[in-house]
């Protein structure tokens, strides 16, 4: 692994990359836009803003599943982890962000919260508490759906149940460029989501609004290539799918993890922190696995009346890619990853605790 | 026949605590002090200032390649020990077992623990055993106290630490914190080895060098980046650290590529991290690379004039990064 790794971070091709997109200048500033958590962290950890020219800027979207859960869908894994009999089961990230209260103060008061690395494990969990209903709330993109999907295909014990805030990817690109206002010029998608879903439907996309768009791997010289192909697109006056990360990303994705989410699941529309309600953007399950669906078992639902910040945050307008982190009056002070305010810089893969993290010196 | 395991009795004071000590403790970790079986062990004096350690382990799992929770209870107190450059003289081993636990396994940890003490000249003179019930323990927790003579040279402490000192490490970095990430995950650690192992011979070196080392720490919990972090908060300085100078074997940058972990971050067992006048900073590297355990020593940056964070890291690609050391630790219970 280490072999091609260093490949693909190498000091000398990655500088040498990043001085010829100085022959790429389309004469006008560039904005583009990457949707990946995952993509800011490499972005942040190896610098590779500061060798960008000047007239090219790359922000970061709605692209961490932490960030865009509403606090309304985490009010309503409080409420579900305060019933009696039930252990929450999450990943650790989303413990810690606040809504009315977070999952750590609900956990703090007496709810059984637990922290988990996937699905698997919430799974096995239920399986060694047999007399508890154990709920999984799943959040992520098609990359965690279809593992969620592969879990409730294979029969897991009848105590297990899912509370879905499940997102899809291309619902919320369209959004971003339906917006009112500048859009990007261009989209650097996120690899690991591609793996799953290939690079279809990104082309329906391109039916609607043309925009140049690359298939980005994760490291600095995949990051770069990707930025490459859609300068390239800018100024040739192109808008395609161009897949720079081929060594994963296949047309058609990952056939069986997508027929596993279409049998689980159903697009359904759902809202995301900081741009609203996105039309067939989120992921219900079918009336199929009803009876593993905590909110319709619970009878319970979001309450649309709980605030997705405090007033002040700017996290809303981070995930649009609208301000930078740096722009937040909190970004720093108060506001650091031991300490967050908003979402973006409680997890892992939030645009604020990326730019903290590696922040320039 | 399969030996009866571990039970309640055995930590009761009584005669099954009596039976353990003779059958288990004393034939491995034999020595006139412990042997006398007091209540207190009592040493000879030794010459110029006393140092005291004292460290709980309860690393899980508690047996990993390169090494187990006893080797670990002794060069973990020894090294302390050394830097805050004292010669061991005598350890003190506390074991809080769990109910059922086997012989084998306890006797292997003992074993481990004899060879490790006698690898580092020094006896364990005193000790002490509980058992708790099944449950309420993760099979055995050992704490160690360590009695140390400080040696003519030894370090100050990060006050002395001055802006253009530099900064070395004895060898590679992450290699115990990696394998017990490797365990944890069911990840098969392949040819990594936890780089568990005794420090003294490497403080020694440099001191009998005759070089003056302002600040000597081994970089366990929290790995280097914690190290460095706590002595540049302690100096009011910072710590610049040149990514491509970072000595991290390919398995541990490979593991912590696939779970999201730095490998600055990841504790090691066997290392230490001096901070050198710079005109002392080859001849320190000298001296640890005619050790076995020095081969791989290298500098990895300089002190600096404060910066925004205690460390400032010089990416391959020439940007400069400011770094905090995290609240908690990546993985815990792992020493």
């Amino acid at each position: 692994m280490k072999e091609w790794t260093s490949g693909l971070r190498d000091p000398g091709r990655v500088r040498g990359l990043a001085a010829e997109m100085a022959a790429l200048d389309p004469g006008r500033p560039i904005r583009l836009m990457h949707v990946c958590g995952t993509h800011e962290h490499a972005l942040c950890a190896a610098g590779i803003r500061d060798l960008l020219p000047e007239w090219l800027t790359l922000v970061a979207g709605p692209g961490c599943p932490v960030c865009v859960c509403p606090a309304s869908e985490i009010d309503l894994a409080v409420r579900i982890a305060a019933l009696p009999g039930v252990t929450l089961a999450t990943f650790g990230d989303l413990v810690r962000v606040p809504a009315r209260i977070s999952l750590a103060q609900a956990r703090t008061r007496g709810a059984d919260v637990r922290v988990v690395y996937g699905v698997a494990d919430a799974v096995a969990l239920a399986r060694s508490l047999p007399d508890r209903t154990v709920v999984f709330f799943a959040v992520g993109f098609e990359t965690t759906a279809c593992t969620t999907a592969a879990a409730l295909r294979a029969s897991p014990p009848d105590n297990f149940q899912v509370l879905s805030s499940h997102r899809l990817v291309p619902p919320a690109l369209q959004a971003l460029l339906d917006l009112p206002g500048e859009t990007p010029d261009g989209f650097l998608l996120p690899g690991h989501v591609l793996t799953v879903t290939g690079t279809k439907a990104y082309e329906d996309l391109l039916s609607r609004r043309p925009i140049p768009m690359a298939v980005a791997g994760f490291e600095p010289l995949d990051i770069l290539q990707a930025i490459r192909a859609i300068l390239e697109q800018v100024r040739r006056g192109r808008a395609e799918v161009v897949n720079a990360y081929p060594r994963a990303v296949r047309e058609q994705g990952n056939r069986a993890a997508r027929e596993a989410i279409a049998e689980v699941f159903e697009a359904a529309d759902a809202p995301w922190r900081g741009i609203g309600t996105i039309p067939g953007s989120g992921l219900r399950l079918r009336p199929a696995f009803r009876h593993r669906d905590a909110g319709e078992v619970f009878g319970l639902a979001p309450d649309p009346a709980v605030q997705d910040a405090p007033t002040g945050c700017r996290c809303g307008e981070v995930l649009l890619g609208r301000q930078e982190p740096e722009e937040c009056p909190f970004f720093g002070n108060p506001c650091v990853p031991d300490d967050p305010m908003g979402p973006c810089m409680v997890a892992q893969e939030g645009t604020c605790a990326a730019r903290y993290r590696h922040r320039r010196a | 026949m399969e030996r009866e395991p571990i039970a309640l009795g055995h930590g009761g004071g009584g005669r099954m605590t009596s039976d353990l000590i003779r059958e288990v403790f004393l034939p491995a970790l034999a020595n006139p002090r412990l042997e006398a079986l007091g209540d207190a062990a009592r040493l000879d004096p030794v010459p110029g200032r006393l140092a005291m350690t004292t460290d709980a382990f309860v690393v899980s799992p508690q047996d990993f390649p390169g090494g187990d929770i006893g080797a670990l209870a002794i060069f973990g107190t020894v090294n302390d020990l050394a830097v805050s450059g004292a010669r061991p003289v005598a350890i003190s081993a506390a074991f809080i077992l769990e109910e059922g636990l086997a012989r084998d396994d306890l006797e292997r940890w003992v074993a481990s623990m004899a060879l490790a003490a006698r690898r580092c000249s020094v006896e364990v003179v005193t000790g002490d055993t509980k058992v708790v019930p099944r449950g309420q323990g993760d099979r055995a927790y050992v704490v160690t106290t360590g009695l140390g003579a400080v040696q003519a040279g030894a370090p100050p402490g990060p006050e002395a630490i001055r802006e253009g000192d530099e900064v070395l490490v004895s060898g590679p970095v992450g290699d115990h914190g990696a394998v017990i990430a490797a365990l944890r995950n069911a990840l098969d650690p392949g040819t990594l080895r936890s780089d568990c192992g005794p420090v003294w011979d490497l403080v020694e070196a440099l001191l009998a060098a005759g070089a003056t080392p302002r600040f000597l720490r081994d970089p366990t919990r929290g790995g280097l980046g914690t190290v460095l972090g706590e002595m540049a908060e302690a100096s009011g300085l910072s710590v610049e650290v040149r990514d491509d100078a970072l000595p991290v074997r390919p398995e541990v940058a490979g593991l912590c590529d696939l779970l999201g972990l730095d490998p600055i971050f990841l504790a090691c067992e066997g290392r230490v991290v001096a901070v050198m006048p710079s005109e002392q900073a080859e001849e320190a590297l000298r001296a640890w690379r005619r050790l076995p355990s020095g081969q791989e020593a290298t500098r990895i940056g300089r002190v600096v004039q404060r910066a925004p964070a205690p460390i400032v890291r010089v990416t391959p690609y020439g940007g400069r990064r400011l770094c905090d050391v995290p609240a908690a630790e990546p993985l815990p219970r792992i020493c």
